[in-house]
């Protein structure tokens, strides 16, 4: 059984995000992690980048498959997660602890489009 | 026995040596001539060893060689049937193997008849008009038909067709052709057995639409029923069809691409005709075109005048360019013609219906204990989500590494990617009903050691040379040379 946290929302390509003010934490669900199995990298955005709802950010790799990052916000990407570069594996420890970038919304209202924990546990357990 | 794990540079012992060079009877000595900030400044660190060494050293490694010859290679998507004996025989024989690809064309016409004739069998088996054998592989197949389309498009005129269109399911390769020949990729979803939704295909096609890539059957190893339709939809919004033909397999002389529409695909000789691969030899992607595609295949060409002879054309301007130096791989091509002419054109069209047989065999004889998501005949392969019992926490990968402990070659293992625990089985046409039925009781075996002693399955393989490989490790610190691995020891 996967984890999946209420304090955040989730898109159905597996991504959470977590919002505080107008910063939105975003990383990966540990249903995700769990398959893609042992994550050795992570393709992260630039600071400074902009990140569209829907469109990829980035890519994590593991020995099973490489898989496309969904943003589930648009905005700019303010803060990347640099301890992911050299330890990747840290997302299979705790997926959710472990953010992998931060971007500041330019729409807030796109967040009515993404999923509660309620329901994306519903998708998990399908 | 012992077990034999030497890597050759360890052999090494300074100043040992297998050979001894003739005099030299010149008196430049050719390596002053080369200036010097191109010459090395240390001299190369190669293996010092005598010739029983290397003997030696070479005959171990090759008892360790796992290939169709040794065992059931049930590798899907690959088609990993036996390449007859014959084949090797006639692209040794040395009027062949001294042929020079700068010959001139009066000299080599047995070669030219040859490509010639393949050209025309592989048009016949497909439906299509003409074949180019210049391609060296498959992905570079698949490059060579999307500069067709590219080519076809832009000769009329047509600048705003950016995109093509490729099913989630399609290999990996299907996407990356289709972005490095210059489209934008666009996905379609495939519905829940695998195929194409035609309704979420149909808002995709408009006038910015290239073309469409399908793999039929598709990458579960169902045959697409509503291609008919999605063939006229693609051709209505003036794109083509491409076919990929690493599926070929199952339709071999029963059903032509051509028939069904496709105007551009590839045949993977090395998969469909019999040549070895997957580390074992070169591969051979001949491209195919319908009629009005045939004055943009690649330049060389070969042709056949009124007279009998055949000539090589190189200068058509309607032609998408080169893609090959010469004439693609011809020893490859030499065993797909063997294969294909020793089986005749009657034989030829068993080996669909008896891959599609060994395949639904194993398939039903298997599903009882390992997950089926697609029910339904499958064509020459198919795909198990892993083990039924998802309690034991025995994944596809441990069954994958427990089936090396039994001596059979792993299947692919997942891919696609539509499943969690994807198991992909082709067992192709060759393997008898005896080697089928050890297959299926070894996977029941292992079905039944995941429920009664699942560590041990968890902890395959155990009687490999090579035990349990340390997966992220190697993906994220690779030791890929022998002077990387004394770094890492010292």
């Amino acid at each position: 059984m996967s984890k999946v946290l209420d304090d955040r929302k989730y898109a159905d390509s597996h991504e959470w995000v977590k919002v505080d003010g107008d910063v939105a934490t975003i990383g990966i669900s540990d249903y995700a992690q769990h398959a893609l199995g042992n994550i050795v990298y992570v393709d992260m955005p630039e600071e400074g980048d902009e990140v569209t709802q829907g469109e990829d950010f980035g890519a994590v790799e593991s020995v099973k498959a490489a898989s496309d990052l969904i943003s589930p916000v648009s905005g700019e990407v303010i803060e990347v997660n640099e301890e992911l570069v050299d330890q990747p594996e840290l997302i299979n420890n705790d997926a959710y602890a472990n953010w992998i970038i931060k971007v500041k919304i330019s729409d807030p209202k796109e967040l009515d489009k993404l999923m509660d924990a309620e329901a994306y546990k519903k998708i998990t357990e399908e | 026995m012992k077990t034999y794990d030497k890597i050759i540079f360890e052999l090494s012992r300074p100043g040992r040596k297998g050979y001894s060079l003739p005099t030299d009877n010149y008196d430049t000595d050719g390596i002053n001539e080369i200036p010097a900030d191109l010459l090395r400044e240390k001299s190369a660190e190669l293996p010092e060893v005598s010739e029983l060494d290397v003997v030696r050293h070479f005959t171990n490694l090759s008892s360790k060689n796992f290939g169709v010859d040794t065992g059931f290679y049930p590798l899907g998507s690959c088609t990993m049937k036996y390449n007859p004996k014959i084949n090797e025989e006639l692209c040794a024989l040395p009027e062949f193997t001294s042929l020079h690809p700068l010959q001139d064309e009066e000299s080599v016409q047995g070669a030219l008849e040859l490509y010639y004739n393949l050209q025309k069998m592989l048009s016949e088996i497909a439906g299509l008009e003409e074949f180019t054998l210049n391609p060296y592989a498959g992905a570079h197949g698949e490059l060579t038909g999307l500069m067709v389309m590219k080519k076809y498009h832009e000769s009329r005129g047509d600048h705003k067709r950016t995109k093509v269109i490729v099913p989630d399911s399609a290999h990996g390769t299907n996407p990356a052709s289709a972005m490095v020949a210059g489209f934008d990729v666009v996905e379609v979803k495939s519905k829940p057995n695998g195929s194409i939704d035609v309704e979420d295909l149909k808002p995709l096609l408009d006038d910015t639409v290239a073309g469409i890539m399908m793999t039929n059957p598709n990458t579960l190893g169902m045959f697409e029923t509503e291609i008919a339709e999605i063939a006229s939809l693609v051709h209505e919004a003036g794109g083509l069809l491409y076919y990929d033909g690493a599926n070929l397999n199952p339709l071999l002389g029963k059903v032509r691409p051509g028939d069904m529409g496709f105007d551009i695909m590839h045949i993977n000789l090395h998969k469909t005709f019999s040549t070895p691969h997957g580390g074992g030899g070169p591969g051979s992607g001949p491209v195919g075109v319908a009629k009005h595609l045939v004055k943009h295949l690649p330049n060389p060409r070969v042709v056949k005048d009124e007279n009998g002879k055949f000539h090589v054309e190189s200068d058509n301007q309607e032609a998408l360019g080169n893609i090959s130096g010469f004439l693609g791989n011809f020893g490859v091509m030499m065993r797909a013609y063997a294969y294909i002419l020793s089986l005749g054109k009657e034989n030829i069209k068993n080996v669909g219906p008896l891959a599609t047989l060994n395949a639904n065999y194993i398939k039903e004889n298997l599903k009882d204990d390992y997950l089926l998501p697609i029910e339904g005949v499958c064509k020459h392969e198919f795909v198990f989500d892993g083990l039924k019992d998802k309690s034991t926490e025995v994944t596809t990968l441990n069954v994958a590494k427990r089936l090396l402990d039994y001596g059979f070659h792993a299947p692919t293992i997942y891919f696609p990617l539509l499943f969690h625990e994807s198991m992909m089985i082709e067992p192709t046409e060759t393997e008898s009903k005896e080697t089928l039925d050890q297959f299926i009781e070894v996977m029941h075996k292992i079905a039944k050691e995941a429920r009664e002693t699942p560590q041990l399955v968890k902890e395959a393989p155990n009687n490999t040379i090579v035990r349990k490989l340390d997966e992220t490790t190697a993906a994220k610190n690779p030791i890929l040379t022998y002077r990387a691995l004394k770094a890492s020891e010292a």
